[in-house]
């Protein structure tokens, strides 16, 4: 047998998985509609809504407090998904996984709860030209209450960052934050964060990783990485909304001041003075989203179970032949870097058609994609561009919304001709 | 998509491509500019006025952006033409919503409204009468700019 080469790779069946998914079934005028903006955010499998409406109706109650069953139930499912969480991005320990309400969320929680304490004037909080506004605008925001200055990383014509300009960027201060986003939500870039630690920690700086875009389809193991933050959101990986979470490494929450002040993240409280509770709860405050962080835990299972290496290859896939279709159309240019560099989207323009206008014809042909900035306005700055079209891609996705997505842009291209 | 639609986009289309009343004015009596930062969309509109100092004379735009903007616009000058400037700068935006004819979006209906937006402003300031609430509040979501 040793003469045959077997590869372990299963190929993701798309079309099983669509059976999943509600909308997917739902016909407009007779046809389904081709849903092609999952990077903004992710439909829902079945599997996830019985288990959001399921723990509502058997599990639900608020956590950690109550000493009946249910509240032992809610706690356990609550608890239960931190760890599925965890065990997703290999992080050492849960103790290190915050429940935030978004990965914008996350970020801004390290952006003020690290930022304001270890940053002044001197120092230095470095982004990208790629970033969305969620990991530029909470460091730009940062930067200038504290006195320290901010800086980007450009990107060159293919849309990757340009590394060599890290040592210039030294040179002016003393770099204290490097933040960046794993994958491009604008470009579908794989941006070289690896590399980009290795940088911040010779400059002791901390690396912030925005990995909303990523999480959900690469594997991501944190440790692996060896940055120090990593912010994950869950609706865009399958999950309900309005709930997200923060990585970062103990010793660093453990120092840090809390970020929002009341609730479960307090030990005692006395008029002359209050005490936080432990990781991860000290950044807790308030009720949380409680069911909607178990949903959480049953979309990792559920994109788990799929594969994250078949989900990158059945994206890589579809990203690629998307490319190649597009390049046959005249008149549209499309941004970013090859296909074996960037993650499943595709941002391209048609020429003197503005991108809502194509969204709204493509619309009308039943194919959903975004047109707009995608928050990440100075990217469209350095693009030279108002806004890009966009289509991005995930599990349920298939190569005949790939198809009609082009039949449509050839139609939006007649009627502007 | 009825057929009634597809007739209402072709005159989107047919406004957008051949835009009406395109052009500057020199010296006119009013003028203002305004942009949608979310999409870009631009537009720039100038007035003369009649002998009267109230009727539309002469209304004219530059701009660019998406085809809703810029045709909506066009529209709007050929709407206009002819009318008095007080009624014009309370003319309610249904009137123009009804003329592009076609179902929009909440996004949409901005770039829908920017030249109108644009074009009260102008009147407004012209005339010296305050802008409505209603419009100022999108004035300042839409960077209008009333400077001359």
């Amino acid at each position: 047998m040793d003469a045959v080469a077997v590869t372990a790779q299963t190929k993701l069946d798309s079309q099983r998985i669509r059976a999943d998914f509600a909308y997917l079934e739902e016909l407009r005028n007779g046809k389904p509609v081709a849903f092609l903006d999952s990077a903004a955010s992710t439909q829902k499998p079945r599997q996830v809504l019985d288990g959001l409406r399921d723990f509502y109706e058997h599990s639900y109650a608020n956590v950690h407090r109550g000493v009946y069953q249910l509240a032992e139930r809610a706690t356990a499912g609550y608890e239960g998904a931190r760890e599925k969480v965890r065990a997703f991005i290999n992080a050492p320990s849960t103790r290190e996984i915050v429940f935030t309400r978004s990965a914008t969320e996350s970020i801004n929680l390290v952006a003020y709860a690290w930022g304001l304490d270890n940053l002044g004037p001197g120092d230095l909080v470095v982004v990208t030209e790629l970033e969305h506004h969620s990991n530029f605008v909470p460091w730009q925001y940062i930067a200038k209450r504290t006195g320290a200055g901010f800086r980007m990383i450009p990107i060159d014509d293919q849309g990757e960052l340009q590394v060599d300009a890290l040592d210039a960027i030294a040179r002016e201060g003393n770099v204290k934050v490097v933040a960046n986003n794993l994958i491009s939500n604008s470009l579908g870039t794989v941006n070289p964060v690896e590399q980009l630690t290795e940088w911040a920690h010779e400059h002791g700086a901390i690396m912030v990783v925005d990995a909303a875009q990523a999480a959900p389809h690469r594997a991501l193991d944190v440790q692996a990485l060896g940055c120090d933050f990593v912010a994950i959101s869950s609706h865009k990986m399958c999950g309900p909304s309005a709930v997200g979470a923060l990585w970062g490494r103990a010793e660093l929450l453990d120092a840090m001041s809390p970020f929002n002040l009341g609730g479960h993240m307090i030990r005692s409280v006395r008029y002359e003075e209050t005490t936080w509770g432990q990781l991860p709860y000290k950044f807790e405050a308030g009720t949380q989203p409680i069911a909607e962080a178990y949903a959480f835990g049953v979309a990792i299972d559920y994109i788990s179970a799929i594969g994250l290496d078949a989900i990158e290859q059945h994206e890589h896939e579809l990203v690629a032949y998307a490319m190649e279709q597009l390049s046959e159309i005249d008149g549209v240019s499309v941004y970013g870097p090859p296909p074996d560099r960037r993650a499943g989207i595709v941002s391209f323009n048609l020429e003197n058609v503005h991108p809502h206008d194509v969204s709204q014809v493509l619309d009308w042909e039943n194919v959903a994609i975004r047109g707009g900035h995608h928050c990440t306005q100075p990217l469209m700055k350095r693009l030279g561009v108002a806004a890009t079209c966009r289509a991005s891609f995930y599990v349920y996705s298939i190569p005949d919304e790939v198809d009609r997505l082009i039949a449509g842009l050839l139609k939006a291209k007649k009627a502007f001709a | 998509m009825g057929e009634f639609d597809q007739l209402y986009r072709e005159v989107i289309l047919d406004h957008y491509k051949n835009p009406r009343g395109h052009g500057a004015i020199a010296n006119a009596d009013a003028h203002a500019e305004g942009q949608n930062p979310l999409c870009g969309d631009e537009v720039s509109i100038y007035v003369s006025f009649g002998d009267d100092g109230d009727t539309i004379d002469e209304v004219k735009f530059e701009g660019r952006g998406c085809a809703i903007s810029q045709a909506a616009t066009s529209m709007l000058t050929e709407m206009v033409q002819g009318r008095s400037a007080t009624e014009i700068a309370a003319l309610p935006k249904e009137e123009l919503l009804e003329e592009i004819g076609i179902p929009l979006t909440p996004v949409r209906l901005k770039c829908a409204i920017l030249g109108l937006g644009v074009l009260k402003v102008a009147l407004h300031r012209a005339k010296g009468t305050p802008l409505p609430e209603e419009w100022s509040t999108l004035a300042d979501e839409l960077e209008f700019d009333a400077d001359d």
